[in-house]
């Protein structure tokens, strides 16, 4: 993308009125995706997205710029803005060497998106439609998305470091509307892998559309949600949105550092239930927020962030680690070359217990189970959080019975985490998540094992 | 960063240029957009990050035979244009046939003088844009002995252009400026924390009031501390302008002209029927100029133009871009909305609500037993504008015989939109223009589901 001699007088230009560190990050995006809409591929869309950001910091001050332009001069450009924002300094010269070391990447990309042809994604797509609107009459409309992207991106830093990453996202989504006697309900599901187009070889499309059928038709049945705190059981796969909210922001350490986390200053505390070990993994091979180098060039860690119920480590960026005096933990991410790194998860998953699932359900008296939890949102200060289930049955006498109507679940991050009663011996991922920031949005990924809560607020209208 | 501006005119050029590389029997529409922006992040009196930046993108739209092809760039450079316009004409192909599929075309309305762009914006030197940043740090920090401090204290102000063409004759472009302060803050509320927020928003930073986002969030955050979670139950809703807009926005796109025709709307058979409150009527009008959403021109390169939605609670219209409208058999209502990178799709500018009597104190007056929310969460989860399902984690005060009793929190709200837009009992006269572009009053609904203890 950008030669290292390139790269090596562009650090030099940021840093030459002065300033502690710069970096240049660029990347080339490439996107395909393809929508069928109301029985009819709709549209294939393509779109290129290429550019640096650079970076100079000055003391505790960061100033930032970017460009599109990819030449020389252009980087320079950027280089001298973001170095007058950071202003500042005592005008030092400093040369800057590079020594280029990639990482091995997680994943192994078989076929590139770029290698497959248009028809492909039409033939999918048109398989979902049909395997979704085959489940049942009750079907009204579908959407399917297809699409896949890659991201090549390099960093480069006044540190020396030199390092490059290629990453593949390929995705499928299909909703379905069921329409009866109550109005309409939906189903959507969803799956994404950092890998090529080799993810539509494992799965089975008519399945897999069908399922996202299925669960708008058995809603058409469902009965309101209950209304008031209940047990809840999760079950094993997207409930691991739950720990990405309930507890996963709030030991993101620049949120912690600005005193907006209940989890300041409690390393080494017990926090969760003895039964919780949670863990942020970038290094998942495949998983959505899986990759060989974050974005600042820090290699993807394996990063146990609560074990046994205790508080062991926070996540971090390359400012907040330089700051600290540690190592980072692979933890600084952005949405583009247009935004500025913070700290941000990768694949955060609690490991599995050791009770089987059926007997987390069956032991549960009255209670609701979350087969699917939809998005969320936390208030990492206070801790409160919620998020939608989109598919939710009632427990009654240990078993499951009739499904519920979509709603909110809300509770307390710290007081979850206590309140966790049982943990299953299964374990999935769930599906691939956008999860947002500061107005930043980045691929992250979340798992867990089925698990029940001791009581949740059901934000539901039955009594 | 020119102090000139980004010209409308140059991205004009570019746009025309594309349109009219249209071959024969092939429609194709170019939007071309481009701007500067400038983002001070202040914290604990030092500049925590200063980001001044320029960017500009492309979208080519191609259509024959029914079949639409997309493809978009972020760069004007000639060669990645011509690059767009080859993979856009690529993918074409591969889409079905929709006998409903074209560019906008020309319908003869004027758009409306609007004055929406501020030289200010461009004009003012950073170093003051930066000393609002850590002014506003400093109000907040020094506004009350209960903040601990400041979350994050910013300044942001946009510039910029775009331009539309299409080979069926439609020229339009346009710029606009924009500028807001944020603030959030922090106290403590026993072993946790509370945070809340406020801001300011307009077309150029004179515009902004650093006292009143100061206030805002000053006066949010300390009426949280202390708060509860409530007892389950029925209660009535108040909502402030702020929430109003919020919930206004959901129900706009339930009328949206593509949500209609593809029958994901539980409104696209109930023309003409009463599905709110006699006392709701409800316009988008993105040609008044108090809205922050006005624009001459909506994203298919059409006049805006006022389109009445609910009058007394009877479904009156919905919105339209070019395609919608021609499945309907009807005209666009100039409601198409996109950026570069994405076809059009249809959203409103500027939602009004009829403003009925009263404000938001008389209003809480009126309430037995109800609460007043100051913050709803989980609009993006547990809304479903399908189902029309309404669930929400609520943040606010619990209202008892017209006098505020106790703050809430950890508790929900939940009923169904169609429900809620039926249910309105009082609709207020306070109309607040929000940053979306949406003027909100205060409205009471009744028979909501509080669920908490």
């Amino acid at each position: 993308m950008i030669e290292q001699p390139v790269l090596e007088r562009v650090l030099h230009t940021a840093l030459s009125t002065g300033g502690d560190f710069a970096e240049v990050f660029a990347e080339d995006r490439q996107n395909g995706n393809g929508v069928l809409d109301d029985g009819r591929v709709e549209q294939l869309t393509s779109g290129r997205d290429r550019g640096a950001g650079i970076r100079v910091v000055v003391g505790d001050t960061t100033g930032f710029a970017h460009t599109a332009d990819l030449s020389e001069e252009g980087l320079r450009t950027a280089a001298t803005a973001a170095s007058a924002a950071a202003r500042e300094g005592g005008g030092g010269v400093r040369e800057i060497a590079l020594t280029r070391s990639d990482v091995p990447s997680p994943n192994d990309v078989q076929i590139l998106p770029a290698d497959v042809a248009k028809g492909d994604q039409v033939e999918i797509l048109r398989r979902a439609d049909a395997a979704a609107r085959a489940a049942g009459g009750e079907i009204s409309q579908v959407t399917a998305s297809i699409g896949a992207g890659r991201k090549r991106m390099l960093v480069a830093n006044s540190d020396g470091l030199f390092t490059t990453d290629d990453q593949v996202r390929t995705f499928l989504s299909v909703s379905a509307v069921a329409t009866g006697d109550t109005g309409m309900q939906t189903g959507r599901k969803s799956i994404g892998h950092t890998i090529g187009w080799e993810l539509f070889d494992r799965i089975d499309i008519e399945d897999f559309a069908g399922e996202a059928a299925q669960q708008a038709i058995t809603k058409l049945r469902a009965r309101p949600a209950p209304s008031g705190e209940l047990p809840v059981v999760i079950g094993a796969g997207s409930g691991g949105v739950l720990f990405h909210e309930a507890c996963g922001h709030g030991l993101e350490k620049d949120l912690v550092d600005k005193g907006a986390s209940v989890y300041g200053g409690r390393v080494g505390e017990l926090v969760a239930s003895p039964l919780v070990t949670l863990v942020d993994d970038g290094t998942i091979a495949e998983e959505w927020g899986a990759f060989a180098v974050d974005d600042e060039g820090s290699p993807a860690r394996r990063n146990v962030l609560i074990e046994d119920g205790i508080l062991t480590e926070y996540m971090w960026d390359f400012l907040r680690s330089r700051k600290d005096g540690r190592p980072t933990s692979g933890n600084g991410r952005r949405q583009s070359y247009k935004h500025l790194p913070m700290v941000r998860m990768t694949n955060t998953f609690l490991e599995a217990g050791d009770t089987d699932p059926s007997a987390i359900i069956s032991g549960t008296d009255h209670g609701v189970y979350v087969a699917k939890l939809g998005g969320g949102q936390v208030n990492t200060a206070s801790g409160d959080f919620v998020f939608g289930m989109v598919e939710a049955y009632l427990i009654e006498n240990g078993e499951i019975t009739e499904p519920l109507r979509e709603g909110n679940l809300i509770g307390n991050g710290p007081q979850c985490l206590r309140d966790i009663e049982v943990i299953g011996n299964d374990f999935a991922f769930g599906g691939p998540g956008t999860c947002g920031k500061d107005g930043q949005g980045v691929p992250v990924g979340d798992g867990c094992p089925t698990l029940r809560v001791g009581q949740l607020t059901i934000g539901g209208t039955a009594a | 960063m020119s102090t000139a501006g980004t010209s409308v005119e140059a991205l004009q050029t570019i746009a025309d240029r594309v349109a009219g590389l249209a071959e024969p029997g092939e429609q194709v529409e170019a939007y071309v957009s481009a701007g500067t922006s400038t983002d001070v992040d202040a914290y604990e009196g030092e500049i925590e990050a200063l980001t001044q930046a320029g960017s500009a993108g492309i979208g080519v739209r191609v259509i024959k035979d029914g079949r639409t092809g997309f493809a978009w760039a972020t760069s004007l450079d000639d060669g990645i244009i011509a690059e767009t316009l080859a993979e856009a004409r690529d993918n074409r192909p591969y889409a079905e046939p929709d006998a409903w599929a074209g560019m906008a075309e020309p319908d003869g309305v004027e758009p409306v003088a609007l004055d929406v762009h501020r030289p200010e914006v461009l004009t003012m030197p950073v170093d003051d844009k930066v000393a609002m940043a850590i002014e506003l740090e400093r109000m907040v920090r020094d506004a009350d002995p209960r903040v601990r401090g400041v979350r994050s204290a910013s300044y942001h102000d946009a510039e910029g252009a775009f331009a539309l063409a299409t080979s069926s004759g439609i020229h339009a472009g346009g710029r606009t400026t924009a500028a807001y302060v944020s603030v959030s803050a922090l106290a403590d509320d026993g072993d946790a924390s509370v945070i809340a927020g406020g801001y300011s928003v307009g077309r150029a930073p004179s515009e902004l009031s650093l006292q009143e986002a100061a206030d805002d969030a000053v006066s949010r955050l300390l009426a949280k501390i202390g708060s509860t979670k409530p007892e389950s139950g029925e209660v009535t809703l108040v909502l402030e302008p702020r929430l109003t807009s919020t919930v206004l926005g959901i129900i706009s796109g339930m009328l949206g002209g593509e949500a209609v025709a593809k029958s994901r709307s539980p409104f696209a058979e109930r023309m003409g029927e009463q599905i709110g409150s006699s006392l709701l009527t409800i316009v988008d009008d993105p040609t008044n100029p108090d809205s922050p959403g006005a624009e001459p021109y909506d994203d298919e390169g059409l006049a805006t133009r006022r389109v009445p939605l609910l009058k007394a609670g009877v479904l009156e219209g919905f919105l339209h871009n070019s395609y919608s409208a021609r499945r309907a058999g009807t005209v666009s209502t100039a409601s198409a909305a996109r950026g570069f990178s994405t076809r059009p799709g249809i959203s409103a500018r500027a939602l009004t609500v009829e403003p009925g009597a009263g404000d938001l104190e008389s209003l809480v007056a009126k309430v037995d037993n109800g609460v007043l929310a100051s913050a709803l969460g989980g609009l993006h989860s547990g809304v479903n504008p399908v189902s029309g399902d309404f669930s929400v984690s609520v943040e606010g005060v619990r209202i008892r015989d017209g006098q505020r009793a106790e703050p809430i929190k950890e508790a929900t709200l939940a009923s169904t939109l169609q429900r809620l837009l039926l249910d309105i009992s009082h609709v207020g006269a306070d109309v607040e223009w929000q940053p979306g572009g949406t003027g909100g009053v205060t409205l009471l609904i009744p028979g909501v589901t509080l669920s908490g203890r």
